[in-house]
Parts: structure tokens; C-alpha cells; sequence
């Protein structure tokens, strides 16, 4: 495959910085709502809500000024409007127990929006959004801005179970036709998204997908290898959110064909699909930027 | 500004030179500080204390290069930075043209790249000094680092002053993963250090349940944050006992104006934020506004009045 090496022949342009910087405040909460094995919280940030655009994350800081978890976790928003931005949370470790506990009144502390956006699509285009798990909820938007612009939008919205889908309701509304796959059959097709993804790609111009690692990269090659642009957003963990903390880093080729370690953060979290390098994500290739200085040198 | 609020003169040093607030970031929780432009009046900082600069661009470690841990976090991330060239051509110029101060952390893997760094910063604009990375944990070496070594320390801070611009006060970081800090600080004063700065991560270890093996791509990581708090303010004040005229920069784990008047009263003249950043990216100015609020209930005219003040006996007041 051209390009994974910083040859010439890649698809995609690095997504554009974001338009607008972020902002930190507290916001209070004010919608809870449970979404299968997920919590929906929307958050009375108009200051957040003007600049979002779909792609971005939001920040937030867990249990207070004294809480002993110190990093922020990072959450793709789901919507922003009327002054108010919202995001889908998966509970699993502390952080996002405390946050998915949240009620409506309550206050928290948040930095957003973060991240590059998706870049738009080609004038025209047919898009195909892909969204594994809650991820699907950060295509929302973009299937919303998409459609507002004249693209035909088509979805796909896969996950583990029926109870671990995401947004399919609003992506429905948005995008015709919307396939679900689940891995053990209990909603939609059995299978992986590449199911669907195969099928849907013909005639597609662009492709956006916000999920899992191995999901990314699925889709990215199968858009790749048909010559379809796609962008990705990645799930990287950080703990800052903001670009000063160098762990959400990931093997990406730049627009100039070389490799660095880029922030998810700052640099993401939308990357070219055709950019990251799935294969050496927690590797020093010693093609990276300043992988000499490591003590890597070629074979 | 905070004068004003508080009656609080908040002016310090690090050196010889004078700085308007003893509020700095710490070396690698703040990159160069563009990132933080949003959030902070960069000017209003004490300084921006770089990233460690090398002379060369270093990819850094593979990833995973965090975990969090109670109160703190262990990270990985092996000097990831543009190499002095970068700093010299884009960071440092972007933070002179907006009047910040910067300190610049350099760091190497032989006595001869300190002091190359060194020269090149001579005379640069915007650069305050220099601090003096000698105990980075996540090196090749590991653990056997310079400032484990009161000889290789001095060494490297010897040449360091030697090579600089005599303007640049330049201090020395030390490692708490160490026997005797004191001997360690006074090879580095001795070798001409103006001031340390105290202290580096400490060396940890977190392994995943799941996979049974260590989270970081790099095994070890240097652990930060409120955690090694009574570690740092232990090693501030056994120095500060045993050289009460050598300034402190003193860092681990201070998240409010509370835990930084602790460093003060053990006998820092200069505090750094670091991990909590990540935590709440206001938090430089924040600790600022809550060290002089702090002060002043305490009835301290000046931070200065405040250095080292817990060394004094119970009943010796301002």
C-alpha cells in the first residue's frame, strides 16, 4: 500500500485546525438520559455549544477539586445547539462511572470543544459514516452539517450486542440507508461494520468513522484500497485533552510524507484514515521523526 | 495585580534575576506553552518552564505512555520534543513575542550536550535560564541517572555554567530517587548550580490485571502529581536545612495555594505546577491567586518573608 511507508499517493488532506479555541468551565448538567448500556448527559455550555463542530471532544475533570483521579477524561460530543453541548458515556473504569452517575443539576468541570473536526466532504460527495459502540454518537452532527449541504449520507452503526449500539435512532433520521451489525446477532446483521462497509462503499466519495482502534482501521483500508478518502476519529486515552501532557500520541504521516508521533489531542483526534499507521500503533518504527534520537535505526 | 488584591508582594527570583510571581509550570506538564494560551496569561507566569529540549528531535516512547494511579499518574513519554534547532526556530520566539519569560529545561545523554545546549541559548531572547534536567527517569539508562551520581552531576553542572550566558541563572533537577539528596544538592552548588529545582518524578511501576504485564510501553514511568507531594517537601526541606542560602524551585505534586505555601514554608522561593495542568490547565494562575490569598491571611507581608519560615522555631514569628 502506497503511502504507509511516506510515498507519495495519499488520499486525504490532515483534517484543518479547529476554527475556534476552547474554553474551561463548570457547567451544570442539565439532561441525563440512559441510552442502552450508555448515559446521554447534555450540559448547559452555550460558550461550548457556538464553537463545537462535529469531531470535537470535551474534556472533563472527575470528582471535584480533591478527587485523587486527576486526568481528564476525553468525550466526543454527540450535539451541540441552543446553548447546550451532549455527549454519550460508556461507563467501565472510576472516571466515567463518576461521570455516567451524574445528575441533572449537578456541576461539572469541563474544556472543550477540543480536537480538529471533520473536514468537509467533497463538493457532491455520497458520504458513508461508520460508528462502532458510542462512537457512532460523534456522527451525529457531521451526518446533521452533511445533510444540511446537499450530501447524500449513508450510515453504518455496529457494536458487540444490541445494548452496546449507539445513536441509531438520530443517525436514522439523518441517513439513508442505515445498516446495524452486532457481533452476536442480537440486533441487525451478525457481523463486523466491514459487512455493511463493503457493500455501501460503491459510489461513496468520502467516509467518516469514529470507533474502536481495529474498527478505524478496518474501515480506513477498505476505503484506501478503493481510493476513497476517509477520516478517522480516534479514541486515544489522554490526560490532559489539551496537547501538554505528549501520552495520546500515534504514528501519523504528515502532509510533507513523514512520520511523527502526533497528538491525538491537538493533531486529532480526526486523522486522515490512510495516514495513521494502524499497523505500528505502539511500536517506534524507526521511520518516526526522531526515532534515531531513540537509538532506532533502520534494519 | 494580585498586589493590589492581597497586599502580598509576590516578587521572587530564580538566580539573580527577578521574576513578578513565584508561580511556574514544570518541565514536560506544559510542552512550550502555547497550549496553555487559552487558559492563562503566559506573561503573568514566573516563568514557562520548557519541555526538555535535546540537541536533536526525539520521537519519543511507543505508546501506552500513562497510567493514572492514586492521586498521581505514571508516565512514559521519553522526551518527545523538536530538538534545540525546533526550540530555538518556533517555540522560543513565539513565547518572546508575547513578553513570556521562559526557563529552559535541557537535557542530554553525555556531559558534552548539556553544554552545547547550553551555548546555544546563550543570549537567546525571552530565555530567563536554564534548568538543568539531570534526573529524568524515562532515559535510556533508567534509573542510573546523572543526578543519582553526586560526581556525574557535578560534572554536568559544572560544564553547564561554564558553557552559559553568565546572564542565565542555571538550576539544577534533582531525582528524590537518590539515598542522600543533600550530598547530591551540594555537588551541584559546588559545581556552580544558582538553584535547584526539586524534584524530578519517581520511578514506578503499574502492571494490567488483564494483560498481566506492565500498562506502559515502556515498563517503568516516572510517577507525578499529589502523591509524591510529602516526598518533594521532604527533599525541599532537607536541603533548605543544610543550605538555607541555595534558592529552591520546588515542585511534586501541588494542585492549590495551600500545598505551594507548604513548599514556601519549607523553603522553596519558587514553585512549579505540574501535573495538575492536566488536571485543570488554569491552575498555574489559579495557585497564584490562592498562594497570595493564603499568605496574606497569615499575615506575610512578602512571599519572601515566607521562605523557609517552618524551619524557625514555634513562637518566632514574622
Amino acid at each position: 500500500m502506497t503511502g504507509r511507508n511516506g510515498h507519495a499517493g495519499h488520499v486525504t488532506e490532515p483534517a484543518p485546525k479547529p476554527a475556534h479555541p476552547p474554553v474551561q468551565r463548570e457547567v451544570e448538567v442539565v439532561g441525563r438520559r440512559p441510552v442502552n448500556a450508555y448515559v446521554e448527559l447534555s450540559l448547559a455550555a452555550p460558550e461550548i455549544a457556538e464553537r463545537a463542530e462535529p469531531g470535537q471532544f470535551l474534556a472533563f475533570a472527575i470528582g471535584g477539586e480533591t478527587s485523587a483521579l486527576l486526568l481528564r477524561r476525553s468525550i466526543a460530543i454527540a450535539g451541540a445547539g441552543d446553548g447546550v453541548v451532549s455527549v454519550v458515556v460508556a461507563p467501565h473504569g472510576p472516571g466515567s462511572t463518576w461521570l455516567a452517575g451524574l445528575r441533572v443539576g449537578e456541576r461539572v468541570d469541563v474544556v472543550g470543544p477540543l480536537g480538529r473536526p471533520f473536514p468537509a466532504a467533497p463538493a457532491g460527495a455520497r458520504a458513508l459514516l461508520v460508528g462502532g459502540g458510542y462512537g457512532a454518537a460523534a456522527l451525529v452532527g457531521l451526518a446533521a452539517r452533511l445533510r444540511s449541504q446537499g450530501h447524500e449520507v449513508a450510515a453504518v452503526a455496529g457494536a458487540a450486542s444490541a445494548d452496546r449500539l449507539c445513536s441509531v435512532a438520530e443517525l436514522s433520521a439523518l441517513a439513508a440507508p442505515v445498516e446495524v451489525t452486532t457481533d452476536d446477532g442480537s440486533a441487525g446483521r451478525t457481523g463486523r461494520v466491514t459487512v455493511a462497509v463493503d457493500e455501501l462503499l460503491t459510489g461513496v466519495g468520502v467516509v467518516y468513522a469514529c470507533g474502536p482502534m481495529a474498527m478505524l482501521r478496518a474501515v480506513a483500508d477498505a476505503a484506501t484500497a478503493l481510493g476513497i478518502p476517509s477520516y478517522v476519529a480516534v479514541e486515544e486515552s489522554m490526560a490532559c485533552g489539551i496537547g501538554v501532557c505528549m501520552t495520546c500520541v500515534l504514528p501519523v504521516v504528515g502532509e510533507d510524507g513523514r512520520t511523527r508521533f502526533s497528538r491525538s489531542c491537538v493533531e486529532g483526534p480526526v486523522f486522515g484514515g490512510d495516514r495513521v499507521r494502524f499497523d505500528d500503533v505502539g511500536k517506534l518504527p524507526h521511520d518516526v521523526v526522531g526515532a534515531d534520537a531513540m537509538g532506532v535505526v533502520a534494519p | 495585580m494580585t498586589v493590589v488584591e492581597t497586599g502580598v508582594d509576590m516578587r521572587t527570583a530564580l538566580g539573580a534575576v527577578e521574576i513578578p510571581g513565584p508561580v511556574l509550570t514544570a518541565s514536560g506538564c506544559s510542552a512550550f506553552g502555547q497550549e496553555l494560551e487559552p487558559f492563562v496569561d503566559l506573561t503573568a507566569l514566573g516563568a514557562v518552564v520548557t519541555k526538555s529540549v535535546q540537541l536533536r528531535p526525539r520521537s519519543g516512547r511507543p505508546t501506552p505512555r500513562m497510567a493514572e494511579t492514586p492521586s498521581g499518574m505514571l508516565n512514559s513519554i521519553g522526551l518527545q520534543g523538536p530538538g534545540i534547532d525546533g526550540l530555538l526556530a518556533e517555540d522560543l520566539p513565539w513565547l518572546a513575542e508575547r513578553g513570556a519569560r521562559a526557563f529552559v529545561s535541557i537535557a542530554g545523554t553525555r556531559v558534552e550536550d548539556f553544554a552545547e545546549l547550553a551555548e546555544r541559548l546563550r543570549g537567546v531572547p525571552g530565555v530567563l535560564g536554564l534548568e538543568v534536567n539531570i534526573s529524568c527517569p524515562n532515559v535510556e539508562s533508567r534509573g542510573e541517572v546523572f543526578a543519582c551520581d553526586p560526581v556525574a552531576a557535578s560534572d554536568v553542572l559544572s560544564a553547564v555554567r561554564a558553557a552559559a550566558d553568565p546572564a542565565q541563572p542555571v538550576y539544577a533537577k534533582l531525582s528524590p530517587d537518590v539515598t542522600d539528596i543533600v550530598s547530591v544538592a551540594r555537588a551541584v552548588r559546588d559545581a556552580g548550580a544558582d538553584g535547584l529545582s526539586m524534584i524530578n518524578t519517581l520511578l514506578g511501576l503499574v502492571i494490567d490485571p488483564d494483560t498481566m504485564r506492565p500498562v506502559l510501553g515502556g515498563v517503568t514511568g516516572g510517577l507525578s502529581g499529589p502523591a509524591i507531594r510529602p516526598v518533594a517537601l521532604r527533599c525541599v526541606w532537607q536541603v533548605h536545612a543544610a543550605m538555607p542560602e541555595v534558592p529552591i524551585l520546588g515542585m511534586g505534586g501541588i494542585r492549590n495555594g495551600l500545598d505551594a505555601l507548604q513548599f514556601v514554608l519549607a523553603g522553596a522561593s519558587a514553585v512549579s505546577v505540574g501535573t495538575a495542568v492536566f488536571n485543570d490547565p488554569s491552575a498555574p494562575v489559579r495557585i497564584h491567586d490562592e498562594l497570595a490569598a493564603v499568605l496574606a491571611a497569615r499575615g506575610f507581608a512578602s512571599l519572601s518573608d515566607a521562605v523557609g519560615h517552618a524551619h524557625r522555631p514555634a513562637g518566632v514569628e514574622r
